[in-house]
C-alpha cells in the first residue's frame, strides 16, 4: 500500500477512536466538565497529562531543533522535564488539597481579592492563547502535509475535530481522549526510533544506541562531531550559547512548565492528594520516554542527513529529498556549478525561507531567487527532521503514515486541553465568580461551551493567518507563565505572610516586564535591539528567569510593608499544607 | 499551641527538609552537571557519551523521574507517621 493510503487508514482509525471515546465520556455537570468529576485514576491522569503536555512542538519540532542545535538543544530537554519535579514537589499536592477547579480560583481565594483573580485570569488567557495558536498551526501543517490538502483546509479539519470532542466531553471527554492520544503518539514516536537505532548502531534501544558504535567501530557521537568539524559546523556535543543563557533558558522553561495553567489543572482531577503526587510521577515517566528518545533521533537523523546529501550528485539523490523540495522545506542551489550538494556551515539563503521561482535548473532542481553568497548550498527546514526521518532511513510506508497519525494526536490533544482552560477561565473565573455569581449549573455549562466555540474560532483564525510573531511567541509563553503564576502560587503556599498587595504587584510587574522585553527584542517595538543589547546577555527565551526573580523580590518587599493576610486565609494556608481531608474537588 | 498544631508544624518541617534535599539533587544534576560543570565532566566518557553532554540530554531526565517517585515514597511514609494518610 502507498504512504497515502496508509495515512488515510491510520488517521481514520485513530480519529474514529477519539470520537467514540468523546461520546462515551459525555459530561453532564460542570464538575465533570471542569475536572472530570474529580475521579480520574493516577495512571489515566498521568497519560492525559503527558498527551496534554506533548504538543506538536514536542513531537514534530523538538528533535529537529536539537539535531541542528546539538548541545544547545538540551535547554528544551531539561527545561520541559525538570519543570515536573517542581510541579510534583511544590505545587500539585497543595493545589489538589485546596480543591477548587482553576489556577485563578486559587489565586483569587488565597489572595482574598477579585483583583488578584482578574490578574490571574488575564495571565492565563495570554499564556493559553499564545500557546494554542501555535498548536492550531501545527495541526494545519500535519494535515496539509499528509492528506495533501492546503493549510487552511487542514486547520479547518483540525478545528472541527477539537471542537467536537471538547464540546461533547469537557474535561472528562478530553481526559479519556488524551489517554488514547498518548498511546498513539508514543507508539508513533518510538517505532521509527527503534528501527533507525537498530539500523545504525545495532542496538534497538535508541537511548543506548545514541552512545553506541556505528559501522567501522567509531562511536556515533564522535563520528558526528567529526563530520560537523569537517564541514565547519560547531561540534555537535558542544554548543554556541553562553553558559549563562543556557542556564537562564532552562530555568525559565522549568518554572514556566510548572506554571502553565493547562498542566496544573490536571492535578485537580485526581481523587486524593496522594494521587496528585503519584500522578505527576507517572506523567513525567511517560513524558521522559519521548524526551530521552528525541535527542537520540536528533543524532541519528543528523548523521543520516549529512551522510546522504553531503557531496552527493543531485541527480542521484533519493526520492524523499525531491519530495520535500517540492513542498519548499528543502532547497538547494548549485552555487559552484558542480552538480553536487555542498552542505557546510553558513546560511544558504539570504533570509529565513527560500523563495522559489517557477523555473527548474540544469540538474532539475527548483531554482531559488534568494541564495546567499556563502558556500553552503543546502537549506533544510528543521521541522521536517522527525517527519522525514523514516523516509531518509528507508523505513516501510506504514511507519511513515504512523508518524502522521502521531503528530496529529500530539497537536490535537494539546489544543483541546488549552481550549478547555480558556473556556474555564471565561465561564468560571470571569462570569460565575465576577459578573453573574448566581448563574445556574446549566447556564455555566452553556457559557463554557460557548466560550470554547469562540476560543476555537479565534485560535483557528491565527492558525490560518499566523501573524509573523506567533512562532516566536509560543516559546515565550513559558517565560510569561514563569514571570506571573509560578511565584504567586509558590509564595501562596510556602510563605504564609504573603498578602494580596505583594502577590498582585509581583504578578503585574513580572508579566509586564516579560511582555516588554519580548516585544522589544522579538517584535522590534520600543526601539528594538540586537543580541548585543540583551540585558545581562539574556535572550528573550531566558528572560522569564529574570522576570520571575523580580516578581519574587517585589512580592516579598511589598508584602512586608503592608498588613498580614487575614486569619482565615492563614488558616487556609495551614490546611493546604496537610494532605488529609482533601475530599472531592468541590464547588463553593 | 494545640496538640494538633504541633503535629502539623512538625509534619511541615520534615516535609521542607525532604524538599530541600530533593531539590538540591534536582539542581545539581541539571544546572550543575548538565550546564555549569559540563566542560569538566566532558573529559570523562560514558561509553560513547561525554559525561556532561549525557547529563544534559539523558541523565538529568532519568534522575528527575526517580526524584518524583522517591518523593512520593517519602511523603507516603511521612503521612503515615503523622496519621495524615487516608
Amino acid at each position: 500500500m502507498s504512504v497515502q493510503t496508509w495515512t488515510w487508514l491510520l488517521v481514520g482509525i485513530t480519529f474514529a477512536l477519539y470520537f467514540g471515546i468523546a461520546i462515551w465520556a459525555r459530561a453532564g455537570s460542570t464538575k465533570e466538565f471542569y475536572v472530570a468529576g474529580g475521579g480520574v485514576s493516577p495512571w489515566a491522569n498521568g497519560m492525559a497529562t503527558a498527551a496534554d503536555w506533548m504538543s506538536a512542538a514536542s513531537f514534530i519540532s523538538m528533535a529537529g531543533i536539537i539535531s541542528f542545535a546539538g548541545y544547545d538543544g538540551s535547554v528544551y530537554l531539561m527545561g520541559w522535564t525538570g519543570g515536573y519535579v517542581l510541579l510534583a514537589l511544590l505545587l500539585a499536592p497543595y493545589l489538589r488539597k485546596f480543591g477548587k477547579f482553576t489556577v485563578p480560583d486559587f489565586i483569587g481565594d488565597r489572595y482574598y481579592s477579585n483583583t488578584a483573580r482578574t490578574v490571574a485570569v488575564i495571565c492565563a488567557l495570554i499564556v493559553s492563547f499564545t500557546y494554542v495558536a501555535g498548536q492550531m498551526r501545527g495541526v494545519g501543517i500535519v494535515f496539509s502535509q499528509f492528506l495533501q490538502v492546503d493549510i487552511t483546509m487542514g486547520v479547518l479539519i483540525g478545528m472541527t475535530v477539537v471542537l467536537t470532542f471538547a464540546l461533547l466531553g469537557g474535561m472528562k471527554g478530553i481526559t479519556y481522549t488524551q489517554v488514547a492520544q498518548y498511546c498513539v503518539l508514543i507508539f508513533a514516536f518510538m517505532v521509527p526510533a527503534f528501527f533507525i537505532s537498530l539500523q545504525m548502531t545495532g542496538n534497538i534501544i535508541p537511548q543506548i544506541g545514541m552512545g553506541g558504535k556505528v559501522e567501522g567501530g567509531a562511536f556515533l557521537l564522535d563520528k558526528l562531531d567529526a563530520l560537523h568539524t569537517e564541514l565547519g559546523f560547531n561540534e555537535y556535543t558542544s554548543g554556541t550559547k553562553s553558559t549563562w543563557d543556557v542556564f537562564a533558558i532552562t530555568l525559565a522553561l522549568m518554572t514556566g512548565t510548572a506554571g502553565l495553567p493547562h498542566v496544573i489543572v490536571r492535578f485537580f482531577t485526581v481523587p486524593k492528594v496522594k494521587d496528585a503526587r503519584k500522578s505527576a510521577g507517572y506523567a513525567l515517566l511517560l513524558i521522559a520516554i519521548l524526551y530521552t528518545t528525541a535527542p537520540a533521533i536528533s543524532v541519528f537523523s543528523r548523521t543520516n542527513l549529512i551522510q546522504t546529501v553531503s557531496n552527493q550528485e543531485y541527480a542521484k539523490i533519493p526520492e524523499w529529498f525531491k519530495n520535500w523540495e517540492n513542498t519548499g522545506l528543502i532547497a538547494w542551489s548549485d552555487k559552484n556549478g558542480d552538480g553536487k550538494i555542498q552542505y557546510v556551515a553558513g546560511n544558504a539563503l539570504a533570509g529565513d525561507k527560500p523563495e522559489f521561482i517557477e523555473r527548474r535548473g540544469t540538474n532539475g532542481e527548483r531554482i531559488i531567487s534568494n541564495a546567499s553568497e556563502e558556500k553552503n548550498e543546502l537549506y533544510v527546514d528543521r521541522d521536517i527532521m522527525v517527519l522525514a526521518n523514516p523516509e531518509i532511513a528507508n523505513l516501510p510506508n506504514w511507519v511513515i503514515a504512523l508518524v502522521a497519525a502521531g503528530g496529529l494526536a500530539a497537536a490535537l490533544s494539546t489544543a483541546a486541553g488549552l481550549l478547555l482552560v480558556i473556556s474555564t477561565s471565561i465561564s468560571r473565573d470571569l462570569i460565575k465568580k465576577q459578573l453573574k455569581p448566581n448563574i445556574s449549573d446549566k447556564g455555566e455549562l452553556l457559557a463554557a461551551r460557548i466560550s470554547i466555540f469562540v476560543a476555537i474560532l479565534i485560535a483557528g483564525y491565527f492558525g490560518i493567518n499566523p501573524p509573523g510573531f506567533v512562532a516566536a511567541v509560543v516559546a515565550l509563553a513559558f517565560g510569561l507563565a514563569a514571570a506571573s503564576f509560578f511565584p504567586a502560587i509558590i509564595l501562596g503556599i510556602f510563605d504564609k505572610r504573603m498578602n494580596n498587595q505583594g502577590a498582585i504587584s509581583g504578578m503585574v510587574v513580572g508579566i509586564v516586564l516579560m511582555l516588554f522585553y519580548m516585544m522589544k527584542f522579538k517584535l522590534d517595538m520600543f526601539g528594538g535591539g540586537t543580541p548585543k543589547d540583551w540585558w545581562f546577555g539574556t535572550s528573550p527565551e531566558g528572560f522569564g528567569t529574570i522576570a520571575m526573580v523580580v516578581n519574587v523580590i517585589i512580592s516579598l518587599v511589598v508584602s512586608r510593608m503592608t498588613p498580614a493576610p487575614p486569619q482565615d486565609v492563614q488558616d487556609m494556608v495551614e490546611s493546604i499544607r496537610i494532605p488529609s481531608g482533601a475530599g472531592e474537588a468541590s464547588d463553593h | 499551641m494545640s496538640e494538633k498544631q504541633k503535629i502539623a508544624t512538625a509534619y511541615w518541617k520534615e516535609n521542607l527538609k525532604y524538599l530541600i534535599i530533593l531539590l538540591s539533587i534536582w539542581f545539581i544534576v541539571s544546572f550543575g552537571c548538565g550546564i555549569l560543570f559540563r566542560e569538566a565532566l566532558n573529559e570523562i566518557r560514558l561509553g560513547g557519551f561525554k559525561l556532561g553532554f549525557w547529563f544534559a540530554q539523558q541523565g538529568s531526565i532519568y534522575v528527575f523521574v526517580i526524584l518524583i517517585f522517591v518523593y512520593v515514597w517519602l511523603m507516603n511514609r511521612l503521612d503515615k507517621k503523622y496519621g495524615f494518610d487516608e
